[in-house]
């Protein structure tokens, strides 16, 4: 195994998937002579060249259009939104065409396409460039939506959502870019729609993504400490759910706290919750509790903005709470 | 020209009125219903254009298509299907009126967010001179597309890249309800190609004759030279924006002055001035129109509903 950072990770599926099919291209904002906003495509225009390395303007809707077309006629586009929250401004394209497109026209068309980029807030980048949105993007029938931790599983999930025939959202993060990990050095692909189990543990399913599942992960070590053995879910993929995964750890562990980023109300948390409680209820010895981020913009002062996110203590903190342990 | 090929626009332009009229028809019967925006008046546009393509070339519209889509190729029992919610229509019941898709005959919608589908367009034509191919795209749509930002994201992006896209405004003077002049700042709206570098043609779209000259000019260009033309096709609507609008927004006089440059009517004239049709082929040509119509709505008619099953049909891709 290698260790690599998350963004050599990501850097390695694109040039691995650009090698293997012609019809892959990256297109995006600064995502050739620049090398990336976050330096991700470092060396692929000097591979790949100008025609499969493409800047564009800054016209998200636009250049987001322009990948879905491409992928009508079969191409394989990586759009690379230089922050998701720029993809705001190409939402209808991406849930009025991309989503879309195969359902309205009767399966006529396929939209083999993703589009990637960093999702969530960083070091005090304010209110409009600090968005969690995979919500947003889970709501849409017709999108799949990734969201990696590791760098081993943002490699294997990007080839395979390269490789897949449907438009697929691909999140990841500024924070995380300079995360390092083991990365197996042969070929592999990770499949879209399971998750993955990171930490074994008998008392209380945390599941916890992207940022958050590190976290999670900090809270587990201090949980541990104090004889709490909390078990660890990945979905790494938010749609399609792997429920069945959340479901057989709840009927071992009784508890169960969610962890996400994104604003609290109708967020991913919410309808995992949902889902539990519909399906495994009578296997909870709680409620299950959420850990969120505040429901206000993202506030620039670096005391404000700590306080808007989830945090270690939060997630100890809720973890106690369905453990019914006083506090 | 030859005559049959004049022949054969005034054949296709008699063709999509009826149609037109037709789906008008059943509508108010109760056939369907949703939205439904029918092209009478505009028939020039959609035949003259479609006139210089070949079969591999790709058209898009908005969702006054119903003509595009015919002119296309389409069968127009599928498109009448489509038009009721049938499992036979062209994309199985699922898209209705602005959603026609024909991907077999290179229709590829049906198109219902303004202007949302010029990024599309754009991205076809990428996707053309990325493979190396020598097709071109026609994308067609209202003037009220004019002021969203993927017009001019798309021009720019076209331009840029030198995409062999044909952009056609279909300039029949209301965006819904409200005024060109009202709507947007420039009148001479093709000018705006000035903006992206882009050449402009402005042109009587209610003439079939001169729509198909500009459209061949752009068509040549786009295919030999991979370069993008902005057409405005000025035109009128001879209905209301869908069939929920009675118009009361501009005059009977405004609509009756219009009604003298009636596509179909001044070229059917212009083709019996000039003996290159006589009254008996006008007749015989509405009678085939009409029984080809009557087929379509009898098809349409006994086509099942889509099955239940289908609901989750067509989604994702396994």
């Amino acid at each position: 195994m290698a260790i690599i950072t998350f963004r050599e990770a990501i850097n390695q599926a694109l040039k691995e998937e650009m090698q293997r099919d012609e019809k892959v291209f990256l297109m995006g904002e600064e995502v050739g002579f620049y090398h990336g906003a976050y330096k991700v495509s470092q060396g692929l225009l000097e591979e790949f060249g100008e025609k499969r390395v493409i800047d564009t303007p800054i016209t998200e809707a636009g250049f987001t259009g322009v990948g879905i077309g491409a992928a009508m006629l079969g191409l394989r586009p990586v759009i690379e939104m230089m922050t998701f929250n720029f993809s705001i401004l190409a939402l209808d394209q991406i849930v009025n065409n991309a989503a879309k497109l195969r359902y309205m026209s009767g399966g006529q068309i396929k939209i083999p396409m993703v589009i990637r980029g960093p999702s969530g807030a960083a070091h005090q980048l304010a209110a409009q460039h600090s968005q969690a949105l995979e919500a947003w993007y889970a709501h849409v029938p017709g999108l799949k939506v990734v969201i990696p931790s590791t760098p081993k599983d943002a490699k294997g999930l990007l080839k395979s959502a390269i490789r897949d025939d449907n438009p697929v959202i691909f999140m990841e993060s500024e924070l995380m870019y300079g995360l390092k990990g083991e990365v197996p050095e042969e070929e592999y692909t990770i499949p879209i729609g399971k998750g993955d189990i990171k930490r074994e543990g008998k008392d209380v399913t945390i599941i916890a993504y992207s940022k958050m599942f590190h976290l999670a992960m900090q809270a587990a070590a201090e949980l541990e400490k104090e004889g709490i053995n909390a078990e660890i879910i990945d979905p790494m993929t938010i749609k399609p759910l792997d429920k069945d995964m959340i479901f057989e750890s709840i009927k071992k562990t009784n508890r169960c706290v969610i962890v996400q980023e994104g604003w609290r109300f109708c967020g991913v948390a919410s309808e995992i919750s949902s889902l539990i409680y519909e399906e495994v209820l009578d296997y909870l010895d709680a409620p299950v509790s959420r850990v969120t981020g505040e429901e206000v913009p993202m506030p620039f002062a670096k005391n404000l903005e700590e306080a808007a996110l989830p945090n270690k203590e939060k997630i100890i903190k809720a973890v106690k709470s369905v453990m019914y342990i006083d506090q | 020209m030859k005559d049959d090929e004049l022949k054969d626009l005034l054949y296709k332009m008699i063709y999509l009125r009826r149609f037109e009229e037709k789906a008008g028809e059943m509508y108010t019967m109760g056939k369907f219903r949703g939205f439904c925006h029918l092209y009478i008046g505009e028939e020039a546009v959609a035949v003259g254009a479609l006139s210089t393509i070949r079969d591999d070339d790709y058209v898009l519209a908005s969702y006054r298509e119903h003509a595009h889509c015919l002119i296309k190729g389409s069968d127009g029992g599928r498109v009448m299907a489509e038009l009721f919610g049938k499992e036979m229509g062209v994309s199985k019941g699922k898209g209705g009126s602005m959603h026609l898709f024909d991907i077999e005959k290179n229709f590829w919608g049906g198109h219902a967010i303004v202007a949302g589908h010029l990024p599309l367009a754009t991205g076809m034509g990428f996707a053309i001179k990325y493979e190396g191919k020598d097709q071109v795209v026609l994308c067609f749509f209202g003037e009220g597309s004019v002021n969203q930002g993927t017009f001019h994201e798309s021009l720019n992006l076209a331009s840029v890249w030198k995409l062999p896209v044909i952009y056609c405004i279909e300039n029949n003077r209301y965006g819904m309800g409200t005024a060109v002049e009202r709507a947007t700042s420039l009148y001479d709206i093709c000018q705006k190609a000035c903006a992206y570098d882009i050449p402009n043609i402005h042109i009587d779209g209610m003439d079939v004759l001169n729509v198909k000259k500009a459209f061949e000019e752009a068509v040549k260009k786009a295919r030999e030279e991979k370069a993008p033309t902005l057409i405005e096709a000025v035109t009128y609507r001879f209905r209301g924006h869908s069939m929920a609008d009675p118009a009361h927004y501009r005059t009977k006089e405004e609509l009756e002055e219009q009604k003298k440059r009636d596509p179909v009517e001044t070229f059917k004239k212009k083709l019996m001035q000039k003996k290159v049709i006589s009254e008996k082929d006008v007749k015989d040509i509405e009678k085939e129109i009409e029984e080809k119509i009557n087929q379509a709505v009898e098809f349409a008619d006994k086509s099942p509903e889509p099955p239940l099953d289908s609901l989750y049909e067509d989604l994702y891709i396994e």
